[in-house]
């Protein structure tokens, strides 16, 4: 057993942190916000050239030929810096929708509880779209649509990607509590030095750091039971981690002008993503019962 | 990134199973609670087998990995753990490992190892819970012995154990962590007094410990005098890597039990709580996940155990007080009767918030060792 990260998935993920430093950096994130519903084709098509979208399809497909757990660590950071589009639909898509791979094709998808992300901004939409509603999305960087009909069949690996974002919109969140309340002062010291904005601090470490190792065990083993934990566990790293933040924010998190709400409404919106939480909690309920009559 | 076993492990891993399968039948009836020379005798077999078969001292020589394959056995397996053990096994024996003379090694570890002698900790004070460091147990001085006066509290096994690892005060003047020394107490010493302290939970699994004028040899000492505070740091981060995995396994099983009543009770038709287990489910399994990490980051390290335990207790004590209340759940009126299972495990899952270090200091720890945030009140 040796989990923890190698030196070449530790290479992937700075070369990726790199890339979106150097490409999706904070003025990128807040020009993204001022015009909603434009998606940046040219980074796309450099996500792609980068292999982002064909990590884990055959070298002999022109893919980069990786597994689960290096494309877990690519979505991190990419929910880390809140990078907008369809990341997960493209990526699921590679390889059998032409031009997904190459990031030449936006291709979206139905998703399993009947949401549509970014259906005007893509070429290609997986599933059947038709009849789907606009809502005005609370995610200013999430267009989406609504089917007012059924869902669709879940796909494990989707569920998994979007516990790999949050994930890194948890640990965005962890940074930015913990920045502001080094700089912030208040009674004459930093906020920090207060026991109760610490306690706040380190509970969203803990939940961080209980996350990432449900989510990169999930990316190894790819069990269904694996992935629905670690599913619930990044939701609530990113949900309550963006709450946190935003309350060691005190006025300041309230604002536009922030940052914070980003990471709160992404989470919100990923949380809805396959119908819910709920058939994951399901999932491991009845997972508990088959264990124990084995 | 990878979950399974190499092959020596595999290999450790397969040995071990065939042995327990072998070892487990022959032992001997569980004493009962209450029965602490039962229980002192039915602790040490178990070390002396061990030790017969070659594992006596897995907590001290294995890598992080190999300890955690064997906890993850042994109490798959239902075999008893460390127990009376447990004091001089995890903290009194790997000190004295890392700080005593070459005399001192000799004549404390091997007992410890064979299951002959039992010790305990005098840490803990009334006035020095939290603030272990304001402790104000004294010792002074007096030809070839210290002199030993104070009080301490929350020692567990201290009826029937044969040493106690004590930490004492012998300057009173300096700053409050350089003025400690740590000391191997005999507790057939003259004047030591032990009083069983009985808990919420009804039992007494701990004592307190009165000292008047107790003599210790100064060749007792381990480390130099007014060093015991960073001998003792050595102690208390042994074991948080790996100390919690046998309870992390059991709590998987109980909550396969849980469900397994829930359905034969009915109360499994409440979706409220089928989606609680269902959480709980992921809780542990992540929980498990994070050891695994912890083990693989402290086997990289060379070993050393690192701050990522804090972060685990604090979310292992709340999860597993979540699991018991959960019970309750299950139960219903029943979880109000002390005989029925679950309802002694939910009043003793109270205190591990509390022990080693409250949830409170925990995330003073983290939040100033972690990350970094400024030390203040």
């Amino acid at each position: 057993m040796r989990f923890r990260l190698t030196e070449d998935q530790r290479a992937l993920r700075d070369g990726v942190r790199a890339l979106l430093a150097r490409r999706f950096d904070r003025a990128a994130l807040r020009a993204a916000v001022d015009r909603p519903g434009r998606l940046d084709r040219a980074l796309w098509r450099e996500l792609g050239a980068a292999g982002f979208f064909a990590l884990r399809l055959s070298e002999a497909d022109g893919g980069v030929g990786l597994g689960l757990p290096e494309t877990v660590l690519a979505f991190e950071e990419a929910g880390r810096v809140l990078l907008p589009g369809p990341l997960v639909a493209t990526h699921l898509a590679a390889g059998r929708v032409p031009g997904a791979a190459e990031g030449e094709t936006v291709v979206t998808a139905v998703d399993g509880g009947g949401l549509v992300e970014w259906l005007t901004a893509a070429d290609v939409v997986c599933g059947a779209a038709d009849g789907a509603v606009p809502l005005r999305s609370v995610d200013p960087l999430t267009p989406l649509h609504r089917l007012p009909g059924g869902s669709a069949a879940v796909d494990p690996v989707a569920v998994l990607l979007t516990a790999a974002e949050q994930l890194g919109t948890a640990t965005r969140a962890c940074e930015l509590a913990v920045q502001h309340a080094r700089a912030r002062e208040q009674f004459g010291q930093p906020i920090g030095a207060f026991q109760a904005v610490k306690h706040l601090c380190a509970e969203l470490l803990v939940r961080v750091e209980v996350a990432r190792a449900a989510v990169y065990a999930a990316a190894v083993t790819a069990d269904p039971a694996d992935i629905a934990a670690a599913r619930l566990l990044a939701d609530e790293a990113a949900v309550r981690g963006a709450r946190d933040c935003l309350q060691v924010h005190g006025g300041m998190g309230f604002t536009w002008e922030a940052d914070v709400h980003l990471l709160l409404k992404r989470a919100w919106l990923r949380t809805r993503r396959a119908g819910g939480g709920t058939e994951s909690e399901e999932l491991l309920a009845a997972d508990l019962l088959s264990r124990a009559a084995r | 990134m990878d979950l399974a076993d190499s092959p020596e492990d595999a290999e450790f891993r397969a040995r071990l199973r065939e042995w327990l399968g072998k070892a487990l039948p022959a032992l001997p009836p569980k004493p009962s609670p209450d029965d602490w020379p039962g229980r002192r005798a039915y602790d040490l077999g178990w070390q002396r087998t061990l030790y017969d078969a070659g594992y006596a001292d897995v907590h001290w020589q294995a890598s992080p990995g190999v300890r955690l394959i064997f906890l993850e056995e042994t109490e798959r397996a239902g075999a008893p753990y460390v127990g009376a053990g447990f004091v001089g096994l995890l903290h009194a024996g790997p000190t004295i490992a890392a700080e005593g003379t070459a005399g001192q090694r000799a004549r404390w570890l091997p007992p410890i190892l064979r299951g002959e002698e039992v010790w305990c900790q005098g840490f803990s004070e009334p006035g020095a819970g939290s603030d272990l460091a304001a402790l104000r147990t004294r010792a002074w001085r007096d030809g070839d012995d210290y002199v030993v006066s104070g009080s301490k509290i929350w020692t567990s096994h201290a009826e029937v154990a044969d040493w106690c690892e004590l930490l004492v005060r012998t300057d009173p003047e300096a700053p409050k962590h350089r003025g400690i020394t740590w000391l191997a107490m005999p507790m057939d010493a003259p004047g030591i007094t032990v009083r069983p302290l009985r808990t919420l939970a009804g039992s007494a699994e701990f004592a307190e410990v009165f000292l008047d004028e107790v003599r210790v040899p100064v060749g007792h000492r381990v480390g130099e005098e007014n060093d015991g505070w960073r001998v003792t740091m050595v102690t208390l981060s042994f074991e948080r890597g790996t100390a919690f995995v046998g309870e992390v396994v059991a709590c998987r099983r109980v909550l396969g039990e849980l469900a397994v009543e829930a359905r034969r009770n009915g109360r499994w038709d409440d979706p409220a709580l089928r989606r609680r287990l269902g959480g709980l489910n992921a809780e542990f399994r992540a929980l498990w996940r994070l050891t695994q990490w912890n083990v693989s980051e402290a086997e990289a390290a060379g070993g050393l155990p690192g701050i990522g335990g804090s972060v685990f207790k604090l979310r292992y004590s709340q999860a597993r007080q979540d699991l018991y209340d959960t019970a309750a759940d299950v139960l219903g009126d029943a979880s109000l009767d002390t005989d029925r299972p679950w309802v002694h495990d939910r009043l003793s899952s109270l205190s591990y918030t509390i022990a080693a270090g409250t949830s409170q200091i925990q995330r003073n720890i983290v939040a100033e060792r972690i990350l970094g945030l400024p030390k203040g009140r």
